[in-house]
């Protein structure tokens, strides 16, 4: 943590960056996000394993661009939102530093070229337990499954705590507010909760990284990511592209090649 | 209104459609129900929620005067969801009413004074419903005088009534067009309202002022008047804020510890000037 | 003592409870679900738990529940007809099991606020069907501060029956109101008569970090305070807090529906949202997540007590807990005692 200290102070001292998204010490235990601009609070930073959300989030929200230069302390599903997020032309190099910390030590990772090789070399790793939860779902019936999501997603509340917490969630006007035509259904009963699952699973599809962050965003314990990391496992399977790895990628759901086959669709 | 569940509307047919400016309409409503029509009432200021079913509602003053007991009218922009779907609809169909709710221009405040109306563009509807109000008690108050302009002489809304108010004894009326808005034939002003409003230099003794319009009007108008000699607590406004239930309970309108809904929408400048900044 | 004050042991509780459900009547108690605690239909009784601080979600879906049919409409040879759901339905009797005082003081504020005015019969029809058996809190966590709101861990405002845990298992029971005797009247053997009980050496000691007068008064000078823009900055504007608060009331209107056939719905939203306050002009008054935390604060804290004499908050720690991003209210209440200079 130490070297990371030092290094915000070198960023902040030196100008080169204005504010530093990191984790600091929170409520009962948590981290919270933090938002570093003067050199004497720097060591607010931490950084351990509590420090699992995605921080990417805040470098599209307005009041932090308007700060001005970012720093950002970032987890490998961060480094790969950014990645993605450059792919589809909300961030461009040069637009923050990342820092990316392993064993105490700090690496400034700002050009595209840097950030595409240490997704490479970092790929997100998941719990077993998760994988473990994809596993016991796709093994069952189609009916089963059906079930299932209608037992978990029956307690959705549409705080939308889900979209807020994906950096990848960043339309200015979602689905779900455009109201000509009322595309998602506002309420929150079954149907109105599907639909909006639904079309968020689609519109993540080929673009989410993994992070988990939204499910451990929802308030009511539904293993929501779970939905759209499915749903770009099936990109990677059937398209054999898998999103946050390359800067000048192009959008997985919206360009083609001739010899795609869509045999999942039935 | 329905005693018991406050969110029913009201069956209204539509008697009328009048195409009052590019995507402005007038709608001029009766109720299906004799009993609802005969307890129905209202006064000047006051709105209601109008609806297509399927669609939902949209917050619209009521534009007719209270004074004329055989319909009420609402004018409307087509601008949203609801609007769009409004202005599909055509005479002889039938929609829905929530109302009347808010509070009311003062009228019995106003005898024997002066009225000096203010509007702009898509906000003399709101206006309209007091205007004629006091045009059908007229020997109430003393000089009645409208300024009204629009952006151009085709967003002008109700052209007749411009026509029978320009041709009355008993009332001034000016209209005016922005620069650049005006038609060869056009006899009216050129210029902004609060730049006519300034030319024009209405006494303030004895004088309510009550205006209504986009919120870059009022707040060029409300210092106009103030440099004339107006008061603050002699110079009226409606808001029209995002509202829903219109009832105070869905919380949308809230501004400050108001809700527009409930104690507004009318307000005078002396209480718009307590609020927070955020209508 | 009274002769409203009992004692019932916990099996009996549960026999009780399981009495009530069978004789009809809907029971909502916490259960486990996704390991947290929610309110839920109880199928059978042994699955309520009462090792919790507090429930994830309130119980205040009870009265206000996250969607509600107002209308519908069915168009009939040409003609619309309306169906008034108020009129047509009928609210089953229904026992909330469970809830700690600071939410039975929620569900009477929200109540209260419905039935003002203009009375909401939707809410009423549900609070009059709905009876309240509390029980106090024996512990607390850092995210609690109901005595900073003017309630307590013991408070009997708003419920029906209090329950206080107290040796060997056992509950000393206040009954307070005739809802709440009614049910024990109906299934006396399950309940002794009481000796004298004191209550405050059972419940949880909660110090006051704040006075809510403090807060109101600092907040009616701070609207133009620079601070909501740094107290907001990690808000990403969900509506979770909304959500999960006992008291939050803020609603949509929607229809739902085509030609033939639809519903009028109410559901749930928040003055978080970005949207919220957005003009179909496309004007926003409150643009950003800075104006739409601070109405949060201010409605509850300053505009409720204000105007309705009622205080938005019962320092239930629900929204602190539920935060995804840690906007911790008791302490961003503390921070507006410290740094907002009283005039």
């Amino acid at each position: 943590m130490q070297a990371l200290h030092i290094k915000a102070k070198e960023l902040l001292e030196s100008g080169r960056v204005r504010v530093i998204i990191g984790y600091g010490e929170g409520s009962s235990g948590r981290v919270r996000p933090v938002f570093i601009r003067n050199v004497s609070e720097a060591e607010k930073l931490v950084w351990d394993n509590r420090c699992k959300q995605n921080l990417a989030v805040y470098l599209l929200k307005p009041e932090i661009k308007k700060i001005g230069m970012p720093a950002i302390v970032a987890t490998p599903a961060a480094v790969m939102s950014i990645v993605q997020l450059i792919s589809e032309n909300q961030l461009k190099n040069g637009d923050l530093v990342a820092l990316a910390i392993e064993d105490d030590s700090v690496t400034e990772i700002s050009d595209d070229v840097s950030l595409e090789t240490y997704v490479q070399s970092h790929p997100v790793i998941f719990p077993p337990s998760v994988k473990e939860e994809i596993r016991t779902i796709a093994e069952k019936s189609l009916q089963d499954r059906l079930k299932y999501w209608q037992d978990e997603l029956s307690r959705c509340i549409k705080c939308y705590a889900c979209r807020v917490a994906c950096p990848l969630c960043y339309c200015e006007r979602c689905i779900t507010d455009v109201n000509q035509p009322q595309w998602v259904c506002v309420a929150s009963h079954l149907q109105g909760n599907f639909e909006w699952h639904m079309n968020r699973a689609m519109h993540l599809a080929g673009r989410c990284i993994e992070c988990g962050s939204c499910t451990l965003a929802c308030p009511v314990g539904i293993p929501i990511g779970l939905i759209t990391i499915e749903a770009s496992r099936v990109v990677e399977k059937e398209f054999g592209q898998k999103p946050g790895l390359r800067c000048n990628a192009p959008s997985a759901m919206s360009t083609f090649k001739v010899e795609d086959v869509e045999t999942f669709i039935k | 209104m329905n005693p018991n569940n406050i969110y029913k509307p009201y069956l209204m047919r539509i008697e009328k459609v009048t195409d009052e400016a590019p995507g402005v309409k007038t709608f001029r409503l009766n109720f299906m129900n004799d009993v609802e029509k005969e307890y129905f009432a209202f006064r000047a200021g006051q709105f209601g929620e109008y609806s297509v079913f399927g669609e939902g509602e949209s917050t619209f003053c009521i534009a007719s005067s209270p004074t004329r007991k055989d319909y009420i009218e609402c004018t409307f922009r087509q601008a949203g969801r609801v609007t769009s779907a409004l202005a599909r609809q055509e005479a002889g169909d039938v929609m829905g009413f929530r109302g009347p709710y808010g509070n009311v221009f003062p009228l019995e405040d106003w005898k024997g004074k002066n009225l000096l109306f203010i509007a702009g563009g898509i906000a003399l509807p709101p206006m309209r419903c007091v205007i004629w109000n006091a045009l059908d008690q007229r020997d109430w108050f003393k000089d009645v005088t409208v300024l009204y302009g629009a952006r151009t002489v085709a967003d002008l809304v109700y052209k007749n009534e411009l026509d029978e108010w320009g041709g009355r004894t008993d009332m001034r009326l000016v209209t005016t067009v922005d620069p650049g808005g005006e038609t060869p034939d056009w006899k009216g002003k050129i210029g902004f309202v609060p730049t006519v409003l300034e030319q024009m230099a209405p006494s303030y003794e004895n004088t309510i002022a009550i205006v209504c319009g986009p919120p870059v009007m009022i707040k060029f108008t409300f210092p106009v008047l103030e440099k004339l000699g107006f008061n603050a607590d002699r110079m009226y406004t409606t808001l029209e804020n995002r509202m829903k239930c219109g009832i105070g309970k869905c919380g949308r309108c809230n501004v400050g510890p108001a809700y527009v809904c409930k104690d507004g929408p009318v307000f005078t400048y002396e209480q718009l000037r307590t609020f927070p900044e955020e209508y | 003592m009274n002769d409203q004050s009992k004692i019932i042991t916990h099996d009996n509780l549960l026999k009780f409870l399981d009495a009530l459900r069978t004789s009809g009547k809907d029971l909502y108690a916490p259960q486990r679900k996704a390991q947290k605690t929610f309110f839920l239909p109880v199928d059978n009784v042994q699955s309520i738990v009462f090792d919790y601080v507090q429930t994830t979600e309130s119980p205040k879906a009870l009265l206000f529940p996250k969607v509600e049919r107002l209308i519908s409409y069915e168009y009939v040879d040409g003609q619309v007809q309306v169906m008034d759901h108020a009129e047509s339905r009928k609210v089953n009797e229904c026992i909330l099991f469970g809830s700690r005082p600071c939410d039975a003081v929620a569900l009477k504020t929200l109540a209260d606020f419905f039935s003002r005015d203009v009375p909401d019969v939707f809410m009423q029809q549900r609070h009059d069907a709905l009876t309240i058996i509390s029980i106090s809190c024996t512990k607390k966590d850092e995210n609690c501060f109901c005595t900073s709101v003017g309630t307590s861990p013991g408070d009997t405002t708003g419920s029906d029956i209090l329950l206080t845990p107290v040796e060997e298992s056992r509950y000393y029971a206040e009954v307070l109101t005739e809802k709440g005797r009614a049910l024990v009247d109906a299934l006396p053997e399950y309940f002794e008569i009481s000796g004298p009980v004191e209550k405050e050496k059972y419940v949880a000691k909660l110090e006051n970090v704040f006075s809510s007068e403090e807060i109101t008064r600092r907040l009616s000078k701070a609207f133009d305070d620079p601070m909501w823009n740094d107290a907001s900055l990690r808000c990403l504007g969900c509506g979770t807090c909304a959500y999960v608060c006992p008291v939050c009331s803020c609603f949509d209107i929607q229809d739902e529906g085509n030609n033939k056939r639809g519903d009028r719905l109410r559901c749930w939203d928040s003055c978080g949202f970005a949207l919220f306050t957005l003009h179909t002009s496309g004007h926003n008054p409150r643009p950003t997540q800075s104006e739409r935390w601070r109405q949060r604060l201010m409605h509850k804290f300053s505009y409720m007590p204000e105007k309705y004499d009622l205080l938005g908050c019962v320092g239930c720690g629900r929204c602190s807990r539920a935060c995804p991003v840690d906007m911790n209210m008791k302490e961003q209440l503390e921070e507006i005692v410290a740094e907002i200079k009283a005039i």
